[in-house]
């Protein structure tokens, strides 16, 4: 089901010099594709890796990526955490296959180069050659130094549990990266509990990875896509909403307080997704109980640009990996999550209401469903354009959610970044 | 706790394999939650999850009134690309037997073809299967789909 989609030659040249125009080849073009690798996801932009509860002991790893490469998230033996490229530094093998387990090296399997946790090069068979008839024959050259021959290591951020990493060592701090409204965002769920790991889902989508920041940079369809949504009031267009983003508007956050009670007429007129008679069979899959946390929303999705997804609506809380893999599909792999001190109840609730998310879930599943669609009408004209002014034509926060002014503002940092 | 199993009862357990995988396949999701018991488990969730004792799963459903709510899910909220899908179960392997509760695990691979589209694999694994008897007939007290497809094709909207 992966094979690349044939592109119809396209001309990349960007409509006009606002944001509410985007040409369908930015979802397509294999050069602009690769051009985004290398500007956003390996250099100066801080990428998703994982969650420090993954890696409680030392020696323990789990594998991640970086845009299209594989890297291992360790903990080493003074309790740090470290970010190596699973790439040999002899021959290139992508040595380590195992997804996560604890190691006190990594030993590549093709000749046995031994690296320690720190991603340095501490072995090499044979490297002063073979004793035969008394001599040493063959080995590494004299002046070989296995100083500096390790596994690349990348630049490494963790905040409140959280791990990121980047190829590029010139990047500002993470705090810098996400600017100080999205980083209060950010630190309004990893406050420095302790983070307990659910467990994982793994999609593959058949879209442009974009779309799927996109998804979560539009308030304006989750009350019209999700019946959830709209008929639950968890989001729609009676909740108060509000849009924000970093200074460069890269990363956003859409927050949004749940509408209790049934919505007035013209909220709901002509969406063919409300559903004024449905109710729940049982009930406990919506059993909605507000944490003093949340400090009055009840939902805030941050995009963390290029990579990461942060979810908490409601009870359940996610974190959503973009893992782009071509310029047609993209991995999202959801690392579901509660806190230590929450009671069994609290956890029983956020497993619940996980139905709500992921692969198969009542508003999730359709997100996915619809990127595919996108996609599919990219592909057949890469020159048309999206229409994108709900809201006008700038980017400017706003307050309500008929507005796809995260995208445009996604946009403008797009097209500054990638020259366009 | 092993208790003997009787070739009649394995009979009609057959026959409740038989009648889910016809009924799923057929696109009868009204009577798919009847195959079950009122506070019935059912889940769907990855073998990684279950392999290491995480609780999450893809699906995650309490009672026969969440498949019935899932029923109306599929078809009246969930947006999503219409296709056929196919499942071959192999015969079930009884785990063991224990006062009127049988415990099972069958192989599964599920296929799925879309409108227009080659028939591909949808989703592998096993079912590991509670089942009693309510009123004479064999239902699911729970039902634990463990999938080993590392990947799902976008998104899996009917039950496995
Ligand atoms: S490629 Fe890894 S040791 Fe040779
Ligand atoms: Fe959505």
């Amino acid at each position: 089901m992966n094979d690349a989609p044939i592109t119809l030659p396209s001309s990349p040249g960007w409509p006009g010099d606002g944001v509410h125009r985007v040409p369908y080849w930015v979802y397509t073009d294999p050069d602009t594709y690769r051009r985004e690798l290398e500007r956003f996801y390996y250099a100066g932009h801080w990428c998703y890796i994982g969650l420090e509860a993954e890696i409680p002991h030392p020696g323990d790893f789990r594998r991640s990526v970086v845009g299209e490469r594989s890297v291992i998230m360790v903990r080493t033996q003074d309790g740090g955490v470290r970010v190596l490229e699973n790439v040999c530094a002899h021959r290139g093998a992508q040595f380590c296959r195992e997804r996560q387990g604890n190691r006190k090296e990594f030993v590549c399997p093709y000749h046995q180069w031994a690296y320690d946790l720190e991603g340095k090069l501490r072995g090499i068979p044979y490297r002063r050659g073979i004793r035969q008839d008394g001599q040493l024959n063959g080995g590494m050259p004299a002046d070989f130094q296995m100083e500096g021959r390790g596994l690349t290591s990348l630049k490494v951020a963790v905040r409140g549990g959280v791990v990121f990493a980047s190829f590029d060592h010139s990047l500002e701090s993470f705090e810098d990266y996400l600017g100080p409204t999205i980083l209060s965002y950010f630190d309004r769920v990893f406050d420095g509990r302790k983070l307990k790991i659910l467990g994982y889902n793994r999609q593959r989508i058949p879209g442009n990875w974009k779309l799927m920041q996109e998804n979560i940079k539009d308030p304006y369809h989750p009350g019209l896509l999700h019946s959830w949504f709209v008929t639950f009031g968890l989001w729609r267009a009676d909740s108060k909403t509000s849009l924000k983003m970093d200074p460069h508007k890269r990363h956003a956050a859409m927050i949004g307080v749940r509408s209790v009670g049934k919505p007035a007429g013209d909220v709901v007129s002509g969406v063919t997704s409300y559903k004024a008679d449905m109710s729940l069979r049982d009930p406990r899959q919506l059993d909605i109980v507000p944490e003093e946390w949340w400090k009055g929303p009840t939902a805030v999705m941050l995009t963390l640009f290029p990579s990461l997804i942060i979810q908490q609506q409601v009870n359940s809380l996610s974190m959503r990996h973009i893992q782009p893999r071509g310029p047609g599909v993209f991995d999202f792999v959801w690392t579901h999550f509660a806190f230590e001190d929450d009671s069994d109840e609290m956890i029983q609730r956020r497993l619940l209401q996980a139905n709500l998310f992921g692969p198969s879930g009542y508003v999730s599943a359709d997100d996915g469903e619809v990127i595919e669609f996108s996609q599919m009408g990219f592909q057949e004209k890469p020159d048309q354009q999206c229409l994108l002014e709900m809201g006008g034509h700038d980017s400017e926060e706003a307050t309500n959610i008929a507005s796809e002014t995260l995208i445009r503002g996604m946009y403008q940092y797009w097209r500054r970044v990638m020259g366009v | 706790m092993n208790q003997a199993l009787e070739p009649l009862v394995y009979t009609e357990l057959l026959q409740l394999y038989a009648e889910y995988t016809a009924t799923v396949d057929a696109g009868n999701w009204d009577g798919w939650p009847e195959f079950f018991t009122e506070d019935c488990v059912y889940k769907l969730q990855p073998r990684e999850n279950h392999e290491r004792g995480l609780p999450l799963a893809t699906l995650h459903f309490h009672s026969k009134g969440m498949l019935q709510d899932r029923v109306y899910g599929i078809r009246e909220t969930l947006f999503h690309d219409p296709y056929y899908q196919r499942h071959v179960v192999s015969l079930p392997r009884v785990l063991a037997v224990d006062r009127g509760r049988w415990f099972l695990e069958a192989n599964y691979a599920v296929f799925r073809t879309k409108l227009g589209e080659i028939s591909t694999v949808f989703n592998v694994g096993r079912y590991l299967d509670e089942v009693v008897r309510v009123d004479g007939a064999l239902k699911f007290a729970s039902r634990f789909c463990i999938y080993d497809s590392e990947m799902i094709p976008n998104a899996i909207i009917y039950p496995i």
